[in-house]
């Protein structure tokens, strides 16, 4: 909402030294937030003066059709100006920029030969003043005096504040609801527009036949005004005040709604009586109806929108656009003046269904003020006959089934207990009497809000005036007592000691949108019946080629990997953490449960709505390629490969607090043979590995590109640890070579060899796989460290050689393990 | 035969030229191999004291004794003089080898790869560390969420304005079209449902997360955003308890001398509501007032969606974005550094944590 403080300065009584910045402050204490402060002021600077058209000698020997005209300026003699223009004549007042005058966008007026002529300054457009986009022809004036100041002329003496208006304070998209709360803000006198005219009363026969069909129609009130000139131009303060509020003038019976909507905030709509056919119909459209829009869209009316007819149809998208052939045109005499009141909530709907916001459907979506309906009516038809001509008829239409406002019960201690400022009796009281409410009773209030008002309805609206209005600066700063808590919970604990070990572990934290194509499946290789291809859908994805969620991190997290390798990285192990998306089982064939607000849901029917959401348990992944360990001085570095992938996942299990078991795995995207399946307590709950080289040139990733992903949320909480036992007696040492066939996996053979070894085995390390003829073909050895230990006495090597063989006979027994010597 | 020259050894002046002899021949040792012959040739059995020693049994019976001493004596002089240089010769040794094995320490390739957090999850987790302090609980909930969490059970009925307001992403129902009820949570506040659901007064908690809106992206905006929504049900809970606790929080993010503003505005689930102004003195243009979110007196209509009692209970909640006090704090200029995923971003700027 754009607000000129002339116009505002009508209504409220400003004191003549408030400055800008004042105001400012006032506006935004009331609740209203400035946008932007437009000073007009400084738009031109230097001389800007109304002239005169003495002479014009047209200049034909150009491409155009140019003016060599004589302009007084209040001068000794006039000035030679040159203007392409042709929408004035001779004797004409208009708007003239003297050299050194300076127009928007730096433009210096200076004098200086065009045209083989001398141009000594400027006639100006509106355009051209930034004033308004008007460029059709330049400024013609209806009066002034010849080589004064202009500027007051063309609406360039004010200042222009552009408000956002809150849902809550849909009063204020009116001159008359800014004016009252700057008023009161400031302590000054506040004059309401609405006091302008006296309300009529309705007649026994109507200026028009109307038949209100619809309980969506409030209130429905029409004036008349006979032998006017609808088209006649608006006045020019009422066409400065729009042009400054945004609005084009557009002819008078237009200019007048649109002007009174500004200033009382009640949309208004003209009829071209004339072009009306028979009784006037507010109903319901009915189905397949159709409605083409002043925009020139032609709308396919559904049964809920409201509509004004005739007899030939409907003419009108009741509260929200008129349509084209009942509009006020160039020859229209008689003019139809409506002013209704409309069910927001029909409004609101009408304008989503049709995507349509318009300045009244805005209005009246948050509620205009149906108590003076027939005043803005009647403002409207005493300011076409005032500069229009042409006779007021005397019927008067006025439908009205408002349903008296709902008194509201407020205990007058409850905006003190709810606000912690002490507010007595009367300030409570003076402060919903700002707002415009009727206040009776004692300690506990009767209050009725202002018809203005319909968004008061609970006592929490009514705390919220006492409080906004006597002002929030006033509240105090106060912290409740601090309650005793229980800190994090163990999850939200282990989901930041698993990123920061991956961050100490030389992984860098990202994050990406979890947005992935349709593609993106294939390119990771997926199975066809792989059931992340399932994924959950957004409707509205802002780019139509990512439309589904991520069913896994590192379906996105790849993003992050091309972009740092387009950037020129080429070492990298990035990781993220965050929810993934996989849609409920069967979830499209549970019915939607609709969830009550006045109370409380039961908690089968939460359970039952939450069912369809979508299963988000929250992932870890990384991914590695190029260097794990760069080439330096003393190292030739060491290639990304597999095993850093398993690495990661370690290093968050063990953050986790977890055991992995790590057996051999084929999962997409990895490398069929490079894929490690990791388990915890038998649940596999990740995998790790190189990726497939096919995913890697699909993805444009270096290949031996390695990652890693793990379900965080299926990783189980620890349990109380126990304390290990710590021997104060020495290790004994033993090595242990065995050979297995080629397709052995060594962790099952060391899992074989920890069993085996029982308890006096401290640790066991493989440390060499080593293949050779002599061993026979497809067979492999591996050596392995025991590191053995008991906790009350030193080995002995009897002891030590013990536990080997057992350690071994257990791998002989599952793998045919043979004791390489 | 010798014996008379040999006991010509224990004469004292002869003892006395042979330690001084000695001395000299050890002094003059310039490192340990050359010190080790000294020592043979002094103290050794051909050395003059290793003889004159031999020679007291060829003197007679009384004279030995003194003659004994004689020798000692010298003995230890001569010993003590090469201890001396053993040690300054071994100290000279240690140092010759560690000034050999000195290396250019500055001549050196990190053998570690760098790592960090991101700067956004470290802001959040401070965040809950002060709530924590105050007693607060972490709040969490999912990201698809069902629309009466993110509207209903908040008071954006279906017909709000607020409604049209928020730019939802709508999630596609089976058949690819509207109507699966489901929606990107466009804020934390659904988080408070979550937790007045299942909880029952007192509640303090703070719920940092994830949100989206179908902004497109620029220097400012971004469809994937953070906030942390704050939530305090209690009895005697006002507004004054809300700005404090503003109060405390911006002084954390913005520093000591931070303070807020509430700016009277509109949210459907708070009544009153409140922008939240911060006094912001490191702004990189100079200290002012920056908007920071919305907070306000939970609407009583949201706890009756929620099963608590407004008679009883009283409320407040807040919800700031993370991404704007991280630019402010850090003047980053474009939101694109901190959402595109380029490591140099985590690894550059280091979030005090």
């Amino acid at each position: 909402m754009r607000i000129p403080v002339s116009w505002l300065a009508e209504y409220a009584a400003l004191p003549a030294d408030l400055s800008t910045e004042a105001l400012d402050a006032a506006l935004v204490e009331s609740g209203l937030e400035v946008e932007e402060v437009d000073d007009l002021r400084g738009r031109v600077t230097g001389p800007l003066v109304v002239g005169r058209v003495a002479s014009i000698e047209e200049l034909t020997e150009f491409k155009k059709p140019i003016r060599h005209c004589q302009v007084e300026v209040g001068e000794a003699e006039p000035r030679s100006i040159i203007c392409g223009a042709r929408n004035f004549n001779e004797g004409d007042l208009v708007v003239v920029a003297l050299p050194g005058a300076e127009l928007p966008g730096g433009f210096k007026i200076g004098s200086r030969k065009t045209y083989g002529r001398l141009s000594d300054g400027m006639i100006c457009s509106a355009r051209e003043l930034g004033v308004s986009d008007d460029h059709e022809g330049i400024i013609v004036l209806d009066e002034g005096i010849v080589g004064e100041d202009a500027r007051a002329i063309v609406g360039l003496d004010d200042v222009v504040f552009e408000l956002a208006i809150t849902p809550d304070m849909g009063y204020c998209f009116s001159v008359r609801g800014i004016a009252r709360e700057v008023a009161h803000r400031l302590g000054v006198a506040f004059t309401d527009p609405a006091a302008k005219a006296a309300e009529p009363k309705a007649t026994e026969h109507p200026p028009y036949p109307v038949r209100v069909e619809t309980d969506g129609c409030t209130r429905f009130t029409l004036r008349e005004v006979r032998d006017v000139d609808a088209n006649a131009e608006a006045p020019e303060w009422m066409a400065k005040r729009l042009v400054q509020a945004g609005m084009r003038p557009l002819g008078l019976a237009v200019d007048v709604t649109n002007y009174l909507m500004l200033e009382l905030g009640h949309p208004l709509h003209a009829f071209d009586r004339d072009a009306l056919e028979d009784v006037l119909v507010v109903r319901r459209a009915n189905p397949g109806e159709t409605l083409k829009t002043l925009d020139d869209v032609e709308r396919k009316l559904d049964p809920e929108d409201m509509v004004i007819c005739d007899a030939t149809g409907p003419l009108s998208l009741a509260g929200v656009m008129g349509g084209l052939t009942s509009e006020v045109v160039p020859g229209t005499r008689n003019v139809l003046i409506e002013a209704a009141h409309w069910d927001p909530t029909s409004i609101a709907r009408t304008s989503r269904r049709h995507r349509l916001t318009s300045e009244a459907s805005k209005r009246y979506e948050r509620g205009a003020d149906a108590a003076i309906s027939l005043l803005a009516a009647q403002r409207a038809a005493d300011l076409l006959v005032e500069y229009g001509g042409g006779t007021l008829v005397e019927e008067v239409v006025d439908l009205d089934r408002r349903a008296p406002i709902a008194p509201i019960e407020l205990p007058v201690d409850l905006p003190s207990r709810l606000v912690g400022v002490d507010y007595d009796r009367a300030t409570v009281v003076s402060m919903l009497e700002a707002s415009g409410c009727t206040v009776e009773g004692g300690d506990v209030l009767t209050v009725t809000p202002a018809s203005w008002r319909p968004d008061i309805t609970d006592p929490a609206d009514l705390v919220e005036e006492v409080v906004r209005l006597h002002g929030y600066a006033h509240v105090p700063s106060a912290t409740p007592r601090a309650i005793a808590g229980t800190g994090l919970t163990s999850a939200q604990r282990r989901r930041r000691r698993v990123a920061q070990a991956l961050a100490d572990n030389g992984f860098t934290e990202t994050y990406t949108f979890p947005f992935v194509s349709r593609e993106r499946a294939d390119e990771l290789g997926l199975d066809e019946k792989d059931p992340q291809r399932e994924a959950v859908a957004v409707l509205n994805p802002l780019d139509d080629a990512a439309p589904l969620l991520r069913a896994t991190v590192l379906a996105s997290l790849v993003n992050a990997v091309r972009i740092n390798l387009a950037r020129g990285a080429k070492d990298l192990a990035v990781f993220e953490e965050g929810l993934v998306f996989q849609p409920a089982e069967g979830w499209t064939d549970l019915e939607v449960v609709h969830l009550p607000v006045s109370k409380r849901p039961e908690d089968e029917s939460i359970a039952a709505a939450i069912r369809r959401l979508p299963v988000q348990p929250r992932h870890v992944a990384a991914v590695l390629c190029g260097q794990a360990v760069p080439a330096g001085v003393d190292s030739p570095g060491r290639a990304v490969d597999w095993a850093d992938a398993v690495e990661a996942a370690e290093v968050v299990a063990e953050a986790a607090g977890v055991e992995l078991q790590v057996a051999q795995g084929e999962a997409a995207p990895w490398h069929p043979g490079r894929c490690a399946e990791l388990r915890v307590d038998g649940a596999v709950v990740g995998h790790a590995g190189e990726l497939h080289p096919e995913v890697c040139d699909r993805l444009g990733l270096p290949r031996r590109t390695a990652a890693m992903e793990l379900d965080l949320t299926a990783l189980p909480l620890p349990d109380l640890a126990p304390a290990p036992v710590i021997s104060h007696f020495p290790a004994t040492l033993i090595d242990v070579a065995v050979v297995v066939a080629e397709a052995v996996p060594a962790g099952q053979v060391e899992a074989a060899l920890r069993e085996g070894a029982g308890e006096l085995l401290d640790s066991v390390r493989l440390f060499d796989v080593y293949r050779d003829a002599k061993l026979g073909e497809g067979r492999k050895s591996l050596a392995f460290k025991l590191e053995l230990r008991a906790a009350d006495r030193t080995l002995t090597n009897e002891e030590g050689v013990a536990v080997r063989d057992a350690a071994v006979a257990v791998a002989a027994e599952r793998f045919g393990a043979g004791l390489r010597e | 035969m010798s014996t008379e020259n040999e006991a010509g050894l224990l004469q004292p002046e002869a003892l006395a030229r042979a330690v001084k002899d000695a001395a000299a021949a050890i002094e003059s040792a310039a490192n340990l191999d050359e010190l080790s012959a000294a020592k043979s040739a002094t103290l050794g059995d051909k050395s003059p004291v290793s003889l004159a020693r031999r020679a007291i049994g060829s003197i007679p019976g009384p004279e030995r004794g003194e003659a004994g001493r004689n020798v000692n004596a010298a003995r230890s002089e001569i010993t003590a003089v090469y201890e001396a240089r053993e040690e300054i010769l071994k100290a000279a040794e240690a140092a010759r080898i560690l000034r050999e094995e000195t290396v250019d320490v500055t001549a050196r390739t990190p053998r570690r790869r760098e790592g960090a957090r991101h700067p956004i999850n470290v802001q959040m987790d401070r965040i809950a560390d002060l709530f924590v302090a105050m007693g607060y609980q972490i709040g969490e909930g999912p990201e698809v969420e069902l629309e009466w969490f993110n509207f209903d059970a908040l008071n954006i009925h279906p017909d709000h304005p607020a409604r049209t307001m928020m730019d939802t992403f709508h999630i596609a129902d089976g058949k690819g079209g509207y109507g699966s009820n489901m929606v990107l949570r466009t804020h934390t506040s659904t988080v408070q449902i979550h937790t007045m659901l299942t909880q029952e007064p007192p509640i303090y908690a703070v719920s940092p997360g994830r949100v989206y809106r179908t902004d497109e992206v620029d220097a400012t905006h971004s469809p994937v955003f953070h906030q942390t929504e704050g939530l305090v049900v209690d009895e005697g809970i006002t507004m004054a308890d809300l700005k404090g606790t503003l109060d405390h929080f911006a002084k954390s993010v913005f520093g000591e001398d931070a303070i807020t503003r509430l700016r009277p505005s509109y949210f459907p689930f708070t009544e009153p509501s409140a922008e939240i102004d911060v006094w912001f003195t490191a702004h990189k243009d100079g200290a002012r007032w920056i908007e920071w979110g919305g907070c306000g007196m939970v609407n009583p209509r949201v706890l009756r969606a929620c099963g608590i009692d407004p008679d009883v209970y009283s409320g407040f909640a807040f919800g700031v974005g993370v991404e704007r006090a991280l630019m402010l704090r850090h003047g980053i200029t474009d939101l694109r550094d901190i959402i595109d995923g380029d490591v140099r971003f985590p690894a550059g700027l280091r979030v005090e944590e």
